[in-house]
């Protein structure tokens, strides 16, 4: 009946079965420029949460270390209750105790990327496919065609057998952003998904994204669409020098900005 | 023109033709294996595995291909151990085998130069995307890194076979009757060195025409991605999965 203090704090979050990411006092340094000083953030099943800063702000650093592309220096990532194991490596830097668990996790966290990075030697369809069949080990006639299915919804099934490199960049984007649905993930990482796009194709995905929000998937979107940050999302997160610097209700955050630097950072979209 | 000179003279070299294949495919076959070491080496990220292959390549590469061939096949015969060791005594001893063992061990520098640029030269972001969707380093090199990878790696790779194709005409230095050393055994025997050599001549040509126009029907299949985009109504086939 006596569990240690140390061991219930640890397992705190997985109390709450709603929680789907939960990052606790993420520390990041890139030399000697600390880029996360202390981060934490929670999303519950069907949050969207808009990420929002200057570049430099370490939104993007936030996002890659939630799925370990970049291992933060201290700080815990919980994913759906799970706690990812780190263990501490050569000259201090931790690195995870177990890359079988990080491959998992990442499985369940499908990445939409700013640039694209379809794998460009396979056609949409192979991109799609070849996660699921190699990651999930699902039969390959069955991801063929839920790939089918999500390519329509997407509105690019007609270039189902293109390659990557003969699209549109919001063709591309929205592949990508189907790439990553076929992975049935439970939680969905944006990585600035409309920053190298023109002007006039952010729009097509943007839309997709907003149809994901409505049909409830979590969601994390860095993002410098303050117009989706306002309407679609659920919560706004603004960094401002690698610490949260706000955090509310869009509509809420938008119409009283509750700090002097967010309050700044929308006027200067605005101009 | 004495063509009927031309033509015994081209079906004397013509016949020689299989032996020099035969160099020239278990060169570049034993090269390919050491050259995958090689790389493999270079890319483990271990110092001494790197100092390796650093050394290797300044070696193998910074030498000329005959002086590889000589030390191998004169200078090596002069150690006892060597003479009268089982394993090495019969490969040394034979100037086929050295050809070979030469070609393959000069050839493999190269190569796993071209290997490392070709690796390095994959798109990071399709890496790390492989990364986010779970696979592990092993699917991630199978599924994204080698077929990029190779498909970098293939033009600079057919030079180096037609490179390869070349050198073989070395093996005739060591007294191996490939189309060279037939070219020249007719030479000596004739004086007619203008007939004799462009007959050899216009066989090698033959020979790496066919090789270039291999590698380029290679590259086409597998990088349909490179080409100009299709029409909207065409279909492209897609890439054979195995790649």
């Amino acid at each position: 009946m006596s569990a240690s203090p140390a061991a219930a704090a640890k397992a705190e979050p997985s109390h709450d079965a709603t929680s789907a990411i939960s990052v606790k006092e993420m520390r990041k340094c890139f030399g000697d420029h600390e880029v996360l000083k202390g981060i934490s953030l929670e999303a519950h099943k069907g949050d969207v949460i808009s990420i929002l800063g200057s570049s430099g702000s370490g939104k993007s650093t936030l996002l890659r270390c939630i799925n370990l592309l970049e291992t933060p220096d201290s700080g815990e990532v919980w994913v759906g209750g799970e706690l990812i194991r780190m263990k501490s490596g050569q000259g201090g830097h931790q690195t995870p105790a177990d890359i079988r668990q990080v491959e998992r996790i990442r499985a369940d966290l499908a990445m939409v990327f700013q640039s694209f990075n379809l794998w460009s030697h396979m056609t949409v369809l192979e991109n799609l496919v070849a996660a699921p069949v190699h990651v999930q080990k699902r039969p390959r006639a069955e991801c063929l065609e839920q790939a089918e299915a999500l390519l329509k919804r997407v509105g690019i099934w007609e270039r189902r057998n293109y390659y990557p490199p003969h699209m549109s960049g919001g063709q591309q984007q929205r592949a990508a952003i189907a790439r990553a649905l076929a992975m049935n993930p439970k939680v969905m990482l944006f990585d600035e998904p409309t920053s190298a796009l023109d002007p006039e194709l952010v729009g097509e995905v943007l839309r997709v994204m907003r149809s994901l929000a409505e049909e409830g998937r979590t969601m994390l979107v860095v993002t410098h669409e303050m117009g989706f940050a306002r309407d679609v999302s659920s919560k706004v997160m603004f960094l401002h020098k690698g610490e949260v610097d706000s955090l509310g209700e869009p509509k809420e955050m938008f119409a009283r900005p509750p700090t002097q630097q967010f309050k700044q950072f929308i006027t200067n979209f605005n101009k | 023109m004495d063509y009927d000179f031309y033509l015994s003279t081209m079906w004397s070299v013509l016949k020689a033709l299989p032996l020099t294949l035969e160099i020239w495919f278990f060169g570049i076959a034993f090269g390919l294996v050491i050259a995958t070491g090689l790389t493999w080496l270079r890319a483990s990220g271990y110092r001494s595995g790197e100092y390796f292959t650093r050394a290797y390549v300044f070696v193998f590469r910074g030498s000329p291909l005959l002086v590889q061939l000589y030390l191998i096949y004169f200078g090596l015969s002069q150690f006892d151990f060597v003479r009268h060791s089982p394993i090495l005594w019969p490969i040394l001893r034979d100037p086929m085998y050295c050809t070979i063992v030469a070609m393959a061990l000069n050839t493999a520098a190269y190569e796993s130069e071209i290997f490392r640029g070709a690796l390095r030269a994959v798109p990071v972001g399709q890496i790390e995307a492989a990364k986010a969707f779970g696979m592990s380093a092993f699917t991630r090199f199978r599924i994204v890194t080698l077929p990029i990878a190779l498909r970098l790696a293939l033009p600079a790779y057919s030079t180096e076979i037609i490179l390869m194709t070349k050198a073989t005409a070395l093996a005739s230095v060591v007294t191996i009757m490939e189309m060279m050393g037939t070219a020249q055994k007719i030479q000596h025997d004739t004086f007619r060195p203008i007939e004799v050599l462009t007959c050899a001549g216009v066989i090698y040509l033959l020979l790496n025409l066919s090789i270039a126009r291999l590698f380029a029907w290679v590259e086409y299949v597998l990088s349909p991605h490179l080409r100009p985009a299709p029409d909207q109504s065409q279909q492209i086939k897609p890439v054979p999965e195995v790649l």
